[in-house]
């Protein structure tokens, strides 16, 4: 069997050649003028998280599901289910602990240590495996950053898989 | 491709006026998409808080995390972690 040690060399030796757009410029700048101790936080993965009840992520999309979800911020992180399922990555480190991937319960401890002003009320996640982002740069991204925004959030904090 | 997603969504959230920083597992991806600030960390596919149930070990990487955004540099920012590696 071959180990996920060498399965992570290999999908690193084919994401080396594969044709990632170059996304231009430089990127936008909002730079924060705001101690953390009284900034609003988010959180953003792209592990594919869900909660039980939500529809999962579609994994027949040709290109990658560019869909998303929302976390409420009082989830019980146990009850997280992680749609991205890959041979690029070995799941059982997130099956045992989901702050590896999303660290929600981290982040809580933070604000109770008052090193970060709240937690929003809401968390996102989006699907990994997007080899189309079109529809992901165009409308979803855009959108939570729109949502994200009208909630008064100042951080986001954004973790892959 | 996740890290490429991560990228391409912290762009879009950033141009709405809010400050982003991330974590990389591909670095010459990051190097590709540019997203305004990134913590490049040594750990394989899956891991990108290091270790499961080491809370100690994920808040040391949020942190540095964290204080990308009291870096004044110009963006990109890509940063390679201090001391993170896995006990």
């Amino acid at each position: 069997m071959v180990s996920i040690f060498k399965l992570d060399d290999l999908y690193r030796f084919f994401m080396r050649a594969y044709p990632v757009k170059s996304y231009g410029g430089a990127p936008p700048n909002a730079a924060l003028h705001k101690e953390l101790n009284r900034c609003r936080v988010a959180l953003i993965t792209t592990a594919g998280l869900h909660r039980p009840e939500q529809t999962p992520y579609n994994d027949k999309i040709i290109g990658g599901d560019c869909s998303y979800r929302e976390i409420p911020n009082t989830i019980e992180t146990q009850l997280l289910a992680l749609g991205h399922r890959s041979k690029a990555f070995d799941a059982s480190g997130t099956e045992s602990d989901i702050n590896l991937v999303f660290p929600l319960d981290r982040f809580r401890e933070l604000e109770n240590e008052g090193k970060i002003g709240s937690l929003n009320d809401r968390h996102f996640s989006f699907m990994g495996s997007i080899t189309k982002p079109k529809w992901l740069i165009e409308k979803t991204a855009p959108e939570v950053g729109q949502l994200l925004q009208a909630d008064d959030v100042d951080v986001v904090f954004l973790t892959p898989v | 491709m996740c890290n490429q997603s991560v990228g391409l969504i912290q762009r879009a959230v950033e141009a709405t006026g809010i400050s982003t920083t991330s974590i990389t597992l591909d670095e010459s991806i990051t190097k590709r998409v540019k997203p305004p600030r990134a913590l490049s960390v040594p750990y394989r596919f899956g891991y990108p808080l290091g270790e499961p149930n080491n809370p100690e070990l994920q808040h040391a990487i949020i942190a540095e995390a964290l204080s990308l955004l009291e870096n004044e540099e110009t963006p990109p920012i890509l940063k390679v972690a201090g001391t993170l590696r896995v006990p």
